[in-house]
């Protein structure tokens, strides 16, 4: 029983009193984490936004505004809990935490740091006791994040439906619907991961990167990473992908009557699943906690023992990437429903499962000793008639379309 | 361990499978149902079939259920149902009729394969464990698409089939549509 809860070295032989310590502190780190992280990611948004549209942004409480987050969050507290009249009270107090609960538990399988030199593959010693810095390492590895982004969904949805209102519902319906199209491409570009780091496991995945040449967004060819990207920004339902909040449409979209410790949970939760996000990114196609390496030279942090090197690494990489989801927040505006319906549907999802047979018929193909050169040809033809079909198909609806009198 | 997971996980699908057939609100059944498929794969996890469990997670509470209640939501029938109207003449005679076939065909399969399942004990396709935790997968991958790929192709074409056949009842013919 024990040995399938984690393959993780610190599980193996009988229980004892240290490695329940280590798995206390693990959990306690990653949920504090967690929630530190949010309070941050707050106040880096809100900053960084500010910048880019020349304002200062919060300064007043505490150094540089920091604890902004906090102060609101306090007041959040403090407000009135209203259960409005026409809505469903139970599946009402029970959407928050299901939107909630989901965005802590994807942090639990990113591997969060550990010493990557001298062969180490990111096990450190503590108590006594080999481990990974990571919560759990189940051997379904990435296919627990797709799981747990699919659960992520209810939360939304339900929170839309029970207000009993006609804005939050048109929210969840467009969310629900965003959410699910865009999970197909993010599992088809994951697919693309898995098949060339050869492991489901996060840690696995993380070990098969020691170097940048070997980094899987270089190994993949970078367009499963651009589409991930893309298809998480439209899973975390942020700009340009926002329409499920959409204030000038919805009102505010599927929260509108949400108050008080509610509302909070629901905000918390959408910036920590940012977080996560960019973290998975980084831990799938960035080589996650592994130091940047050239071939053999390895970039050192000085001043930074191996055991922590590999969450700084983490920390700076992930940064980057909450970076430029700012960034896309302050820059480009939001899609229109039907284009964002086509862009998913005609556009992400046949290009990624294109890429993904490109990559397995090249894999097979070294399997079996084929020439590279035919082999790539070949399949750069199928894909070009493929796409040739898909458009003459999608140019005859079009027609039918237009003589039926359809809008779209 | 493995007694208290299956109890807790045997509840969870009990609760759930009474909640999708007592409870009158449509959402609130369809959210019975998610707590059965939890249940579900709690139960696969506990035979070490994880990958099972996560494509159940995945597939049947992420996609399917998500599913039914867009279409709830949609065509607006998130009321209460009447139960003394009968869409269909006699409908809940052949219902209850094929219910109880089906406990019966179960009951029938768990009972004659005691013996066969006591006997053989601990040996029945138990995955390999050990270091590989790519094992399970590898396991299923070689079965599906090897022994058993006939099978599995023939489902994708019924399922293509099945799309095709949808969005093909569902068009509106007006006017010289050419569909």
């Amino acid at each position: 029983m024990i040995s399938l809860l984690a393959i993780d070295p610190l599980l193996k032989g009988d229980v004892l009193w240290a490695p329940l310590f280590i798995v206390i502190l693990k959990v306690l780190v990653v949920f504090v984490t967690g929630l530190v992280a949010t309070m941050l990611m707050v106040w880096f948004e809100r900053k960084v936004v500010a910048g880019m549209g020349n304002r200062i942004g919060p300064n007043k409480a505490g150094p540089f505004g920091l604890l902004q987050t906090l102060a609101d969050g306090i007041k959040l507290f403090f407000k009135e809990d209203l259960v409005p009249d026409r809505a469903d009270p139970f599946v009402f107090k029970i959407a928050p935490f299901l939107s909630f609960v989901p965005a802590f538990l994807s942090f639990a399988i990113i591997p969060l740091g550990g010493d990557f030199r001298d062969g180490n593959n990111g096990i450190v010693t503590w108590f006594g006791q080999e481990t990974r810095i990571q919560l759990a390492d189940p051997s379904m590895g990435v296919l627990f994040a797709l799981a747990i982004s699919a659960i992520a969904v209810y939360g939304i949805m339900l929170a839309g439906w029970s207000s009993g209102s006609k804005y939050p519902l048109l929210g969840s319906v467009r969310a629900s619907a965003q959410m699910v199209s865009y999970e197909a491409a993010l599992g088809l570009s994951l697919g693309a991961v898995i098949l060339v780091s050869n492991t489901l496991s996060t840690s696995g995945i993380v070990e098969s990167q020691s170097s940048i040449g070997n980094w899987n967004v270089v190994t993949t060819g970078v367009v499963p990473f651009i589409i991930f990207f893309i298809a998480a920004t439209a899973e975390l339902n942020r700009p340009p992908f926002d329409l499920v909040e959409a204030e000038q449409e919805l009102v505010g979209g599927f929260n509108t009557e949400y108050s008080s410790i509610r509302f909070s949970l629901f905000f918390l939760a959408e910036f920590m699943n940012t977080v996560t996000m960019s973290a998975l990114m980084v831990t799938l196609f960035f080589g996650g906690p592994q130091p940047i390496a050239f071939g053999n030279t390895v970039l050192d942090i000085p001043l930074i023992p191996n055991d922590l090197e590999g969450t700084v690494w983490l920390l700076l990489k992930t940064l980057v990437f909450l970076y430029t989801y700012v960034w896309l927040r302050a820059t480009l505006p939001r899609f229109r429903y039907d284009q964002l319906m086509n862009f998913g549907w005609k556009i992400l999802i046949p290009a990624s499962l294109g890429w993904f047979m490109l990559l397995s018929a090249q894999r097979l193909g070294r399997n079996e000793g084929w020439n590279t050169i035919v082999v790539t040809g070949v399949s750069v033809l199928v894909l070009v008639v493929c796409y040739a079909l898909l458009q003459r198909s999608f140019s005859v609806s079009a027609k039918q379309r237009e003589a039926e009198g359809s809008m779209f | 361990m493995e007694l208290f997971v299956f109890t807790c996980a045997s509840i969870m699908v009990l609760v759930g499978a009474l909640g999708v057939i007592f409870r009158k609100h449509p959402v609130h059944a369809a959210l019975s149902l998610v707590l059965t498929l939890f249940g579900v794969a709690v139960l696969f996890v506990a035979q070490s079939a994880e990958f099972l469990a996560a494509v159940q997670v995945i597939v049947y509470a992420g996609a399917i259920v998500i599913l039914f209640l867009f279409v709830i939501m949609l065509l607006g029938v998130d009321k209460a149902e009447d139960l003394r109207v009968e869409p269909l003449a006699s409908q809940r005679w052949i219902a209850a009729l094929v219910g109880i076939g089906m406990v019966g065909l179960l009951s029938a399969a768990v009972v004659s394969s005691a013996d066969v399942l006591r006997a053989r004990g601990d040996g029945i396709a138990s995955p390999v464990a050990g270091d590989n935790p790519d094992a399970n997968i590898q396991q299923l991958a070689n079965s599906i698409f090897s022994d058993y790929v006939f099978a599995f192709e023939i489902t994708s074409v019924l399922l293509v089939v099945a799309v095709v056949g949808t969005v093909m009842l569902a068009r509106r013919r007006t006017g010289k549509g050419l569909a």
